[in-house]
């Protein structure tokens, strides 16, 4: 088994920034591009959302933002075609939703509980889906949903529909310790499954930094472990992500199995928008890691002569435009009434038991 | 001809197989080995690749098995022992259970326990999990008592679109041989497998047949037993339930699982709380022991209930 350490050598990041090579990165254009402008309007929408929950009033529960993580988690949705191949996003996959084509407002909706979202007031903000449209809707419990996008895809092989589907979900670093990961992550291997693992090592789980995580010296270790091809890359650049994430997908679709990208970056900001993120050392702020991939971005297509600043200003008012017309539609609808709510648990309605005691 | 009811378990799966190619099998040692009971005995080789050993991961197989049935497919999960389910607790109970109420996406799985006591089997590999996953909204509980029911109710499982745990009793395995499978009673009613008029009891799984051999004893000291059978824990059919209880008077609720709340709980809330004024005597309950379940038969004779606390028991509420 083939075990590649596919670092961020396949872009360093820093020569991108000074020495942009036009030649060398001419075909990956059209992604970088198409991410790019997923990642602007995935962070317009969340600034959305953080000032909605601190408003107050009308966002229900908790909101948690992928503040940094818009490059990485967008270069791997950016693989996936909507309605054909398997998404399982997770908490800080905003972005990654966007560039898979999920409509804005399916995000709007969901966080402003409203019954035309496709959650209906019964559960919100990240944890929202389409199963049967291919995406799946995230429960709580971190590391549970690998199997489910697992699942989805070994059912496809047994019916014959495979094809060239791939499945792709997410993890945090955290979220690598537990077992729902790892029996996830081995049963993906040992059913050798299409299927890509975004690990979004942002350093903290909540407020535990990694060296309380685990001990091994570079989460990417573990894909040898489970006989996967691995990669680790440069979180906050959108050049290598867009370049490892491809890769990694056209290797899963040929054949090679599960495949683990590695990102290293900085969560930039609190947990959820209810945490100030003290705990995050000064020291972190200042490295690599830290920096904002959106900005990063720009300044490499602006090097590349792929856009420019002018051109990024309007996509950003386009952004902003989209943001403000969909929560304009769904603050208009209406939320859950519980006495229209049919409190059925079970599709098969005559064994809904009745009320009782 | 006679079949057992493990027999009847590997009829039921394969008429399913045969009958729908979205259903397969995944558990462990289920593929050429048949499985640690044989439930699975030749299914791998009568639908070669729609029989899979997997990984020793239950938190795994269950989640698989609902991203498969998301896609359509239709699994059945076979638990090496329904002890080991607990590994894959969260996502029966969160995933599979949810899935259907927040994403309008049926879920149609069926998780095959084999459950309960048998002598020697200790703490680890004899546990009765129905009352734990009943508590659960989203999940059907079967519990079949017969040979019958391990047939019809099984095929039955596999068609539901909603996950179903199906608790099948190690101890009625072999011991427990019928002529045929009959004919299916619809899922989620009771039956009446005795009737009778001085007392009800409810009782389900293996602890059906102790309940119907104490009723038979007690017939012999002039005492006419009705014994329900309750068939689906979940959904529980309160009316059959109701109905005897307004005939006798007197309710025993029997259950293998540990004493703590659970379906002789539930039996006994429903009824002092709707049928309160037909109690001629303050209704009973019998569970297993508050313990984990013993080792060395002598013990685990006493720690569940057996014909003869059945037998005491039935004695004191008539006596009241
Ligand atoms: C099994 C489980 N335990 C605890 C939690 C509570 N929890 C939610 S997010 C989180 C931190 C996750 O950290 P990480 O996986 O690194 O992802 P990040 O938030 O950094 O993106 C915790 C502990 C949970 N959701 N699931
Ligand atoms: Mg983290």
């Amino acid at each position: 088994m083939m075990w590649m350490k596919c670092t961020i050598s396949i872009v360093p990041a820093t020569s991108t920034l000074h020495s942009p090579d036009v030649a060398v990165h001419a075909d990956m254009r059209e992604d970088f591009l198409k991410t790019l402008r997923c990642i602007i309007l995935s962070r317009i929408l969340e600034e959305k959302l953080g000032s909605l929950y601190r408003a107050g009033g009308r966002i229900v529960g908790g909101v948690y933002l992928g503040r940094g993580q818009e490059a990485f988690s967008a270069a791997a949705g950016n693989n996936l075609r909507y309605g054909k191949d398997i998404y399982g996003p997770l908490i800080r996959d905003q972005a990654g939703r966007i560039a898979y084509g999920e409509p804005l407002l399916d995000a709007m909706r969901t966080y402003l509980g409203v019954i035309t979202g496709p959650m209906r007031g019964r559960d919100g903000n990240i944890h929202r889906g389409r199963p049967r449209e291919g995406c799946m809707a995230m429960i709580s419990h971190l590391g549970s949903l690998l199997s489910v996008v697992a699942g989805a895809l070994f059912a496809r092989r047994l019916r014959g529909t495979l094809g060239d589907t791939v499945g792709a979900t997410s993890i945090g670093d955290g979220g690598t310790s537990t077992g729902a990961f790892h029996e996830g992550l081995n049963m993906a291997a040992v059913e050798k499954l299409p299927l890509v693992i975004s690990v979004a090592n942002n350093q903290f789980a909540y407020s535990t930094p990694t060296s309380r995580q685990y001990a091994c010296e570079d989460l990417v270790d573990r894909a040898r472990g489970y006989g996967i091809e691995g990669y680790s890359v440069d979180g906050t650049d959108l050049l290598a992500c867009v370049a490892t994430f491809r890769t990694a997908f056209a290797r899963a679709r040929a054949g090679h199995g599960p495949q683990m990208v590695v990102g290293k970056l900085l969560r930039l900001g609190g947990h959820g928008e209810h945490d100030d993120a003290s705990y995050i050392p000064d020291s972190a702020r200042h490295k690599h890691e830290a920096r904002d991939c959106i900005e990063v971005a720009k300044k490499q297509a602006i090097d590349l002569g792929w856009i420019t600043e002018a051109e990024i200003r309007t996509w950003e008012e386009e952004s902003r435009r989209e943001v403000d017309a969909a929560q304009a539609i769904a603050s208009k609808e209406p939320t859950p009434d519980p006495y229209r709510e049919t409190w059925h648990a079970l599709s098969t309605s005559e064994l809904v038991e009745g009320q009782h005691g | 001809m006679s079949i057992t009811y493990l027999e009847a378990i590997r009829e039921a799966q394969y008429e399913a197989l045969r009958s729908d190619p979205n259903v397969f099998l995944y558990g462990q040692d289920i593929s050429t080995f048949g499985g640690a009971f044989k439930a699975t005995k030749n299914l791998s080789r009568e639908f070669p690749g729609r029989v899979f050993d997997s990984p020793i991961s239950e938190d795994a197989m269950i989640g698989m098995a609902v991203g498969a049935a998301i896609e359509g497919a239709r699994p059945i999960i076979e638990m090496q022992f329904a002890d080991f389910s607990s590994v894959g607790f969260n996502q029966i109970v969160n995933q599979a259970a949810t899935l259907y109420w927040r994403t309008n996406t049926p879920c149609p799985i069926t998780i095959r326990m084999p459950s309960g006591g048998t002598a020697g089997s200790g703490p680890f590999h004899s546990q009765s999990m129905e009352s734990i996953y009943a508590h659960y909204p989203g999940i059907v509980i079967l519990t079949p008592a017969t040979v019958e029911d391990a047939y019809w109710m099984l095929l039955e499982s596999v068609k539901l679109n909603d996950p179903v745990i199906f608790c099948e009793h190690k101890f009625l395995y072999y011991h427990l041989k019928s002529e045929g499978f009959g004919e299916a009673l619809p899922i989620g009613k009771a039956r009446i497998a005795r009737p009778g008029r001085d007392a009800t009891v409810v009782a389900y799984s293996a602890m059906l047949h102790e309940a119907l051999k104490s009723a038979e004893e007690l017939q012999m000291d002039g005492y006419q037993v009705e014994v329900v059978d309750l068939r689906s824990v979940k959904p529980m059919d309160t009316d059959t339930i109701l109905a005897s209880v307004s005939r006798t008077g007197r309710l025993l609720a029997v259950g293998e699982s540990f004493p703590w709340g659970g379906v002789t709980a539930e039996i006994i809330a429903r009824v002092s709380s709707e049928a309160f004024h037909m109690l001629d005597a303050p209704p009973m309950r019998l569970n297993s022991k508050d313990t984990p379940i013993p080792y060395h038969p002598n013990l685990w004779k006493t720690h569940r209930p057996t014909t003869s606390s059945i037998t005491a028991a039935l004695r004191t509420l008539l006596r009241y």
